[in-house]
């Protein structure tokens, strides 16, 4: 049984709504309770997208369709959405009420999508899952019900091509600079790129070529995993899997040459030189940054932060605790992994940290309750001058401990996000700058 | 029959309560009078976008009590939007004197599959206990949701029992989404909570003192208080359990907004002896007269009631006519909740501007007072005449977008999130005001005035953003009637 939880700072399974609305004109159409829509666009930043928030259709259930059902509802919904909206791709997302009271909105779905409508259903009651987990349930359904049937090619490959699943879009509120920066460095290394969600994807078209490429790419440690473990079912592609996120010069490179030792293992062909060739111009231009910003790390005497709490989902956890080591010098603290990452992926997570440093271990907790993280916190006391990445829900808590605080998860009401990514060596540059800017800043 | 019934543990929805409606389609004066006649009937749409619920505004009635936690008891996405009271709370706290404001406390029993099959009362139970423990509040509140009403749980009855336990009120609040398509039942199911657990019955009465039922604007009352010898005891964000405890002390009951504090307001004066003004809020001249009137009358204060709408008069007056001047003729558009979106339409009338028409969000017929003299509509069609398209539409943005692609209004005046994108989508001019105190009195018109004059002048953002931006909605749907979609049940014979 799961426990209560104090400042969410991840959604239930139908705010994997988000995750369609990242696809390029397609349209969420929710069958569920009136104030779902509102919960979730209330809870992610600027998240309308082209037909999300108040644009998307919703059956809004009432008592007449707690009790006699809402099917009709949700067809005649379904039918006038084609007419009012414009859109490529239709995801129908169940709620709590539908579940509960039994309605059959995938058999309702499934009429449109014999008329030819490029139609997916997906079942997401609140209370099966989290969005982190949503967000699989749905891109396998949209590969299922819509890739599959529109795809120009089922079997033939595309050697050069890769999908990318790196990011759950608004929930991690850089993904569209990470996006963007994954896809320099794929095609810096002579990589060609499906990202599948924003504005540098190709929207549906992209999607329809799902099935020719040579492999599949996972960046996460757990969540997306039913996504590459699908298609490699279903299409007999292998994943090459970078368990966290790579921020700065030491873990893109790592990522980047293991991706090509994977990509040649499946015939790609990628010259040494050309892979090598662009790590190398990619750490020059990183490390003329550290090299020149290091005078300052050492010598800045009116205080600089010492050591860094970061409460965020296990992928950046890892990704961050081992950038600001290595590549500042802050050292992290008890860390706290707040996506509720199901029990069984605990392990991988914590050898993934206990690889950060041999000299030194850095607690990490799973704590979807981050009220009771921030109690840890309250109490932990150490030298120097602290760091808290968080939510916006930590501001107050950076306050109160005298510590600085950078805004960079869920939910962010205090920071504006738009096309900035801390993936890559251009995100470990920015992550830098947002950092010490923030410290800079407090000097009046 | 009176509306308020204290012992019962849920408080009805509007649309069984007070008759409530939010589908309609024709003029101001003509709603007014289906109404009166009590000849109106629901529209059903069939095409709808995502409404909002209860729960974010029983919550919003309930998290900025300073002392309170509030525990969502459902899945967590029941409470996704919730930390914007957190936000709310932190940023505005120095409008009401809460210099060093702290988090709010927003749980959620997390309710999963498991809890949806076997129940969630002793999860419900075991939160409850462990909140306190954790946060130490002087109340807790359980507001439900969907999930959780559907399957039964016994909300109350868990409730009673570890308030029981532990010593502190433990108030549970219905408010489960299906229930109602107005999200303002949401306020009442709050209220109801807050008067049924936390008022109590007055030692001993302050002359000086008046409740208000108010979100969390700026401190105008304050300053005007002072000059009424009143004192402004704010309703229920950033007030203490203590304050809440002893609003029942108060002389009298006002309100920012009808729709807001129709139900404590009532609840207020039918059970606590605390009356309640009988005069829609001060938005406008005409009502900000006979407002302050009646405030004066209720506390013995009349003579100084006059002073001060003196005062107001000859320092308001001639910048309103200025503003007249600049604004006569120009049309506008109105999308707001009702009763503040009546105040809004009233404003503009008093700057002579023209109502193209008006998206609101929905209907009640009456207020839980049951007075007529509180009927927003009424008294905005009585003083400043009939207003033309007249929508009850509960944020249906594809209504809007098409009322506002024919009509292009010089102006968009919105009050609620969301609506201002589509004006400024067309090019329109469009502001939202989010202090609901800021149109009030006659300085109030004035500043609105000012807001609306810079608005229309400073328009090339909008402009520019028209010409880039993107509409999803096609082209048949924006050649159709902007009700199509809505039934035709509302056809009342009174029309």
């Amino acid at each position: 049984m799961s426990g209560f939880i104090e400042q969410q700072r991840f959604m239930c399974a139908i705010g994997g709504m988000q995750t369609v609305v990242a696809i390029p004109r397609a349209v969420p159409i929710l069958h569920s309770g009136p104030g779902c829509g509102v919960m979730v666009s209330g809870f992610f930043d600027r998240a309308k997208g082209y037909a999300g928030g108040n644009t998307a259709p919703c059956s809004n259930f009432t008592e007449r369709e707690v009790v006699f059902g809402g099917e009709e509802k949700l067809e005649t919904l379904i039918r006038n959405t084609y007419k009012v909206l414009d859109t490529d791709l239709q995801v129908v997302l169940t709620g709590c009420t539908s579940a509960i009271v039994g309605d059959d909105a995938g058999q309702v779905a499934k009429r449109f999508a014999e008329e030819g409508k490029p139609i997916v259903y997906v079942d997401t009651p609140g209370f099966k899952c989290s969005n982190f987990e949503a967000h699989s349930l749905i891109v396998n359904a949209v590969i299922d019900q819509y890739v599959d049937r529109y795809a120009y090619n089922h079997t033939e490959k595309d050697p050069g091509l890769v999908n990318l699943f790196a990011t759950i879009p608004y929930q991690d509120p850089f993904w569209k600079g990470n996006l963007e920066e994954f896809k320099r460095i794929f095609q810096g290394i002579g990589l060609r790129v499906n990202l599948l969600f924003g504005p540098h994807s190709g929207g549906v078209e992209e999607w329809k070529s799902i099935p020719q490429a040579g492999f599949n790419v996972l960046v996460s440690p757990w969540y997306g995993l039913p996504i590459v473990e699908h298609l490699e079912e279903k299409y007999g592609q292998p994943f090459y899997h970078f368990p966290y996120l790579p921020i700065g010069g030491n873990e893109t490179t790592r990522f980047l040459r293991g991706l090509a030792e994977f990509a040649r293992t499946q015939g790609v062909d990628l010259p040494k030189e050309r892979v090598e060739g662009f790590v190398a111009q990619e750490e020059k231009v990183f490390y003329e940054e550290l090299d020149s910003l290091a005078t300052f790390l050492l010598e800045f005497r009116y205080g600089l932060p010492n050591f860094v709490h970061v409460l965020h989902d296990a992928s950046y956890i890892i990704g961050i605790s081992k950038f600001l080591l290595h590549e500042t010098g802050i050292v992290p603290k008890e860390q706290f992994v707040t996506d509720n990452v199901p029990e069984e992926y605990h392990e991988g997570i914590r050898a993934e940290m206990a690889k950060i440093s041999d000299k030194k271990t850095i607690p990490v907790f799973f704590q979807p309750d981050a009220g009771a993280a921030q109690q840890q916190i309250r109490e932990a006391s150490y030298p120097g001058r602290g760091l808290i990445i968080g939510g916006g829900w930590d501001k107050q808590l950076a306050k109160d401990k005298q510590y600085d605080f950078l805004s960079a998860s869920l939910p962010s009401p205090y920071r504006l996000v738009m096309t900035t990514g801390y993936a890559g060596y251009k995100g470990g540059l920015r992550l830098i700058e947002d950092i010490y800017g923030k410290v800079l800043d407090t000097y009046n | 029959m009176s509306t308020v019934n204290l012992k019962a543990a849920e408080v009805q929805v509007r649309e069984n309560r007070l008759g409530s409606i939010t589908g309609f389609k024709g003029t101001a004066a003509e709603l007014v009078q289906c109404a009166q006649c009590g000849e109106l009937t629901d529209s059903e749409r069939s095409f709808s976008q995502c409404l909002g619920c209860s729960t974010s505004n029983a919550t919003c009635a309930v998290a900025l009590i300073q002392d309170s936690a509030v525990i969502s008891h459902g899945p967590v996405g029941c409470a996704g939007r919730l930390h914007d009271y957190g936000f709310t709370y932190r940023v505005n706290g120095k409008h009401r004197g809460v210099t060093n404001p702290q988090q709010r406390r927003i749980f959620s029993t997390n309710m999963d599959e498991h809890d949806t099959v076997y129940g969630g009362n002793e999860k419900l139970a075991a939160t409850i206990r462990e909140v306190y423990e954790r946060v130490k509040p002087n109340v807790i509140f359980i507001v439900t949701t969907c999930a959780s009403g559907i399957i039964g749980d016994d909300v109350q009855g868990i409730a009673d029992e570890v308030e029981q336990e532990i010593g502190i009120p433990v108030s549970p609040i219905f408010c489960e989404g299906f229930r109602s398509k107005i999200w303002t039942s949401g306020f009442d199911a709050g209220y109801h909570g807050v008067a049924r657990k936390l008022i109590k019955p007055a030692a001993k009465k302050q002359s000086d003192l008046v409740n208000i039922v108010n979100f969390w604007g700026t401190d105008v009352f304050g300053e005007w208080f002072k000059r009424l010898r009143l004192r402004a005891n704010y309703l229920t964000p950033y007030a203490t359990v203590a304050q809440i405890e002893t609003s029942s002390e108060a002389v009298a009951t006002v309100q920012i907004c009808s729709t807001l504090g129709s139900y404590l307001a009532a609840a207020l004066e039918q059970e606590f002896g605390v009356p309640e003004i009988s005069v829609s809020p001060p938005y406008g001249i005409e009502q900000t007269e006979k407002w302050f009137r009646e405030l004066g009358r209720m506390t013995d204060r009349e003579a100084e009631a006059e002073t001060f709408l003196r005062e107001e008069r000859e320092k308001w007056l001639p910048e309103i006519e200025e503003l007249r001047e600049k604004l006569g003729g120009k049309t506008a558009y109105v999308t707001a909740g009702a009763s503040h979106g009546h105040a809004l339409l009233g404003l503009l009338k008093e700057l002579r501007l023209r109502p193209l028409g008006a998206a609101i969000f929905h209907h009640d017929p009456v207020y839980d007072k049951g007075v007529d003299s509180l009927d927003s509509l009424n008294n905005l069609v009585e003083e400043y005449g009939d207003i033309p398209g007249y929508n009850v539409c509960n944020k249906q943005e594809f209504e809007l977008v098409n009322i506002l692609n024919r009509t292009k209004p010089d102006i968009l005046l919105a009050r609620h999130g969301g609506m201002t994108l589509w004006g400024a989508k067309f090019g329109i001019p469009s502001l939202l005001i989010g202090d609901e105190h800021y149109g009030m009195g006659y300085e109030g018109i004035v500043k609105y005035g000012r807001r609306i004059v810079d608005a229309i002048e400073n328009d090339e953002f909008v402009k520019n953003l028209a010409r880039h931006t993107v509409i999803p909605y096609s082209k048949w749907w924006l050649e159709q009637d902007p009700y199509a979609f809505l039934g035709s049940a509302l056809e009342a014979e009174g029309f």
